[in-house]
């Protein structure tokens, strides 16, 4: 009887006090921060009217041979500074991913590495693009500049995690062989992190060709220039046609980078 | 004669003097290590987990630094090297590793032809532009071990055994003056580990280069070597012939008895 009732008595696991307090507190908020919205079905109601309309207006789409000149313009303008982007941001992410691995630098250089990607990811890319475009001025360039600091931001810090994961009795097996830092990298490094290396780029890619679509709209070049003017007017069939190409465009991309992920699995 | 003789094994032999290495100070992980080891023969460090023998094997080529003492090879101390001159040293001391720690992403062949990146800059690495003669070699190598038509496979894709020979292959590769071993064997089963043991035996012997192996299976070690260093807390508390290790020594470097056979 005695033992029985010890057996009952004994957990598993230990109550988490702080952690239910934690969600009991989240809820709270969530509900608070709704009281003060003014979140009303009422309003909700009528956003959907206006939305059906809108949709109404932007079928069907404008194919007109003029539209579709301006259109293409932008679009070409986008992917080259998607591309341009993505290309430069890499070849800036591999040293700096490099010098924040805590498994292969000192440090003080890791702390340097890692400060440098904190920044490059701390503002949205339309924030950098505002700022590039007071410095360089409106156009393509600011686009890309912008796009350079968020690829940056993106693949150096995921290929720095991806690197500090790696096992790391491999690497030093190629180091035991008397192998110069860099052949380390070569044969013992680079082989571990290549295929999640492919795949970070592959997607900043996508990231890019949808974000360069939008800096146009804050004067960084691109096919958002055009389409924030075509809202602008009521353009909404134009609106459409671009949205349409977008959506190709990045479907295109969706192929094309997981080939590239096959490709280096 | 008797210099003619020194300088002959000279270049192979191995002194360790008060070597002492401690990963949190105060508390040593080796105390005060002195070990000769000829030019040539099998030696393995038998003694309990945690004893110090990995990190002892790891300190003679420096993938563990030493606290204090000396690392003498070659006519240098490698303790007190650092950058080219300790990646020359390294390059003469092969390494069979533990769970094989081949880079599992790269070929077979890769993987043997690393043992010559000592040799070679990286951007001939980076195009896999080794030198003809090394190929060559590899595949001599590879035959030895006996897996030339898994060269082209990914190291993944082999078994425990088969990876194990292609990590000896690549310790081989680097020409070394000595070789060492760190459990070689303690990932595989007993089958396998006697073959493993065989291979690399017998190919240090042909190239006539001492072997220390540390390995806790002491049946493998007084049947592959013929000196046997026990280890415990951290000192060598045997050094001798594998017949001359009898039980009472086994209860110093184990501690108690009861899992003997015969106890």
């Amino acid at each position: 009887m005695n033992a029985a009732t010890a057996v009952m008595e004994r957990q598993a696991f230990l109550p988490n006090w702080p952690k239910r307090a934690a969600f009991a507190a989240l809820g709270l908020y969530i509900l608070y921060a709704l009281s003060t919205l003014e979140f009303t079905w009422a309003r909700f109601m009528r956003g959907l009217e206006q939305g059906s309309k809108f949709l109404d207006r932007l079928w069907p789409p404008n194919f007109a041979p003029d539209k579709l000149m301006l259109m293409s313009e932008g679009l070409l303008e986008s992917v080259q500074i998607a591309l341009l982007a993505t290309s430069v941001g890499i070849l800036l992410s591999i040293p700096i991913s490099l010098i924040s691995a805590r498994n292969l630098v000192p440090g003080w250089l890791s702390w340097i590495g890692r400060s440098i990607i904190a920044l490059a990811r701390s503002f949205h890319p339309m924030i950098v693009t505002i700022l590039f475009v007071k410095a360089v001025g409106f156009g393509a360039l600011a686009g890309i500049l912008a796009l350079i600091v968020s690829s940056i931001g993106f693949i150096a810090k995921l290929l720095a995690e991806a690197i500090e994961e790696m096992n790391m009795k491999q690497v030093e097996a190629v180091r035991a062989t008397g192998a110069s830092w860099v052949n380390v990298l070569v044969m013992g490094v680079v082989p571990q992190v290549m295929a999640r290396f492919v795949g970070f780029s592959a997607y900043q890619l996508d990231s890019n060709l949808r974000n360069s679509t939008i800096v146009g709209i804050v004067g960084g070049g691109g096919i958002g220039a055009t389409l924030f003017t075509a809202y602008q007017r009521f353009d909404y069939d134009f609106a459409m046609t671009i949205l349409l190409a977008i959506i190709a465009i990045i479907m295109v991309s969706e192929v094309f980078s997981g080939w590239l992920r096959e490709m280096f699995q | 004669m008797i210099e003619a003789h020194t300088t002959l094994s000279e270049p192979y032999s191995l002194v360790l003097r008060k070597l002492c290495n401690e990963y949190v100070a105060g508390k040593p992980v080796l105390k005060e290590i002195d070990l000769t080891i000829e030019g040539r023969g099998i030696t393995a460090i038998i003694g309990p987990s945690g004893t110090g023998k990995s990190t002892l094997v790891r300190c003679i080529n420096r993938l563990v630094n030493p606290t204090s003492g000396e690392i003498l090879f070659q006519g240098h101390d490698i303790a007190k090297l650092s950058g080219l001159a300790l990646r020359h040293a390294r390059r003469k001391i092969g390494m069979v590793h533990q769970e094989y720690n081949l880079v599992e992403r790269l070929s077979v062949m890769e993987n043997v032809l690393s043992g010559r990146l000592g040799y070679m800059p990286a951007w001939k690495a980076w195009m896999r532009m080794f030198a003809p003669e090394d190929i060559q070699k590899a595949y001599l190598m590879l035959d030895a071990v006996g897996l030339s038509e898994f060269a082209m496979r990914r190291a993944d894709q082999l078994s425990g055994g088969q990876r194990q020979r292609v990590g000896i292959a690549r310790a081989l590769m680097q020409d070394p003056d000595l070789l060492l071993a760190d459990e070689p064997t303690s990932s595989l089963d007993p089958k396998t580990a006697v073959e493993v043991m065989e291979i690399m035996v017998k190919l240090a012997g042909e190239r006539d280069i001492p072997v220390i192996i540390n390995i806790h299976n002491v049946e493998l070690a007084k049947r592959f070597a013929n000196r046997i260093v026990g280890m415990t807390g951290g000192r060598v508390v045997f050094d001798g012939a594998p017949q001359d290790l009898k039980d009472h020594h086994l209860a110093e470097i184990y501690g108690g008895e009861s899992w003997m056979d015969n106890a």
